[in-house]
């Protein structure tokens, strides 16, 4: 089951989430590492460049995410009207926020037009470049943006260890494959 | 006889003239861009990293006559920054280097003159950098003077000098090689 149902998420959403999740926190990490690395450190240029690849590739995987929610239907997210209010705006934010990130590190090695390679297989060509200050505001935005988005994925995850074990229901499981074979797959 | 009445006011008359007359004022041609601060320093110990900085300001004295009256005066916007690779531009706008949110201008304001050869000088100025102000000395050389095609008249020269990195509380380490850094002035000047 590729797609999702009112019920459950399909294999397509649950492999995205779970790989975005792994790489934007590995990002995240790798991010706050590499750019307190010393000059002459092994890692100084080669730490970046895995980075800004990683980041692009995210960013593509970002693009077809978002298609594939809007043709994919969203499974009834679970709770009070309250939680749900929240739980729904904080879904949206991980968007907003992931775009934030993603484009405003992309918009700073670009920023005097030169382009991103991607592991030396292709280069992402610069598009906004030569703003006043655009890597530096660039570089501002993806800094706090990044915080900003591991905050959200906090509460979210938070919140999705409270459905499975304290309200007991599958909004844990559903995304990790489990309610496959339950009732209601084929609506 | 008539002569001699005037002698005085003529002498007189060409005593003021003179010092206004000897010292030529010039704007330095940062409108079409016939001036520029370039920067060099190793890389490794292994080869030249260039830069510059693209925006600036200026003006300068210069009297033939008497070199002692030679001034300069130049200000420069530091995120201006240009090494041709914005990740880097961006280190160097940042507190590691130039940190240029807390200190966005740089100065250079000349303190004396010395001649030491046909079209040859020493400057001496204080330059601030990053909030501190040091004297420096810079080698300078003019290049040549003239009339231009435009109806102007133009004077140009090229100093050089070396900073320390250190002297301006730059500390991130770029290794040994890398301790100081020299810079290359080309200066053309528009006379007012």
């Amino acid at each position: 089951m590729l797609k999702n149902t009112r019920q459950t998420y399909g294999w397509v959403s649950i492999v995205i989430h779970w790989l975005m999740a792994l790489a934007i926190f590995a990002m995240f990490a790798l991010g706050l590492w590499m750019t307190g690395l010393n000059y002459y450190d092994t890692w100084y240029h080669k730490a970046p460049d895995i980075h800004k690849s990683v980041g692009m590739l995210l960013l593509f995987l970002l693009f077809f995410r978002l298609a594939w929610v809007t043709v994919n239907v969203k499974p009834e997210i679970m709770g009070q009207a309250w939680e749900r209010i929240i739980a729904l705006m904080v879904h949206r934010m991980h968007y907003v926020f992931m775009l934030l990130v993603m484009i405003s590190g992309y918009l700073i090695p670009t920023a005097k037009g030169e382009g991103v390679s991607v592991f030396g297989w292709f280069t992402v060509p610069a598009t906004i470049a030569n703003i006043a200050k655009q890597a530096d505001i660039s570089g501002f935005i993806h800094y706090w943006g990044a915080w900003a988005m591991i905050g959200l994925a906090a509460m979210h995850a938070g919140a999705a260890l409270k459905h499975h074990f304290i309200d007991k229901d599958t909004t844990l499981t559903r995304m990790l494959g489990m309610n496959h074979h339950t009732k209601g797959e084929n609506e | 006889m008539k002569l001699k009445l005037y002698l005085p006011a003529l002498i007189l008359a060409l005593a003021v003239a003179a010092p206004a007359l000897a010292t030529e004022n010039y704007v330095i041609d940062t409108a079409k861009n016939h001036a520029f601060i370039q920067f060099k320093i190793k890389h490794l110990g292994f080869s030249w990293l260039l830069g510059r900085f693209n925006t600036f300001e200026g003006s300068y004295s210069f009297d033939e006559a008497n070199a002692a009256n030679n001034k300069v005066s130049v200000n420069i916007d530091v995120a201006s920054i240009d090494t041709n690779h914005a990740e880097r531009d961006k280190h160097l706008r940042s507190p590691d280097f130039f940190e240029v949110e807390k200190f966005p201008a740089a100065s250079f304001v000349s303190t004396g003159y010395e001649a030491t050869g046909e079209g040859k000088g020493v400057l001496k100025g204080n330059l601030t950098l990053r909030g501190v102000t040091k004297e420096i000395v810079i080698d300078v050389k003019q290049i040549g003077a003239g009339k231009d095609p435009w109806g102007g008249y133009r004077r140009g020269f090229e100093g050089v000098t070396t900073l320390h990195l250190s002297d301006y509380n730059m500390v991130k380490s770029l290794g040994p090689a890398a301790e100081n850094v020299e810079l290359y002035l080309s200066i053309e000047g528009i006379r007012q």
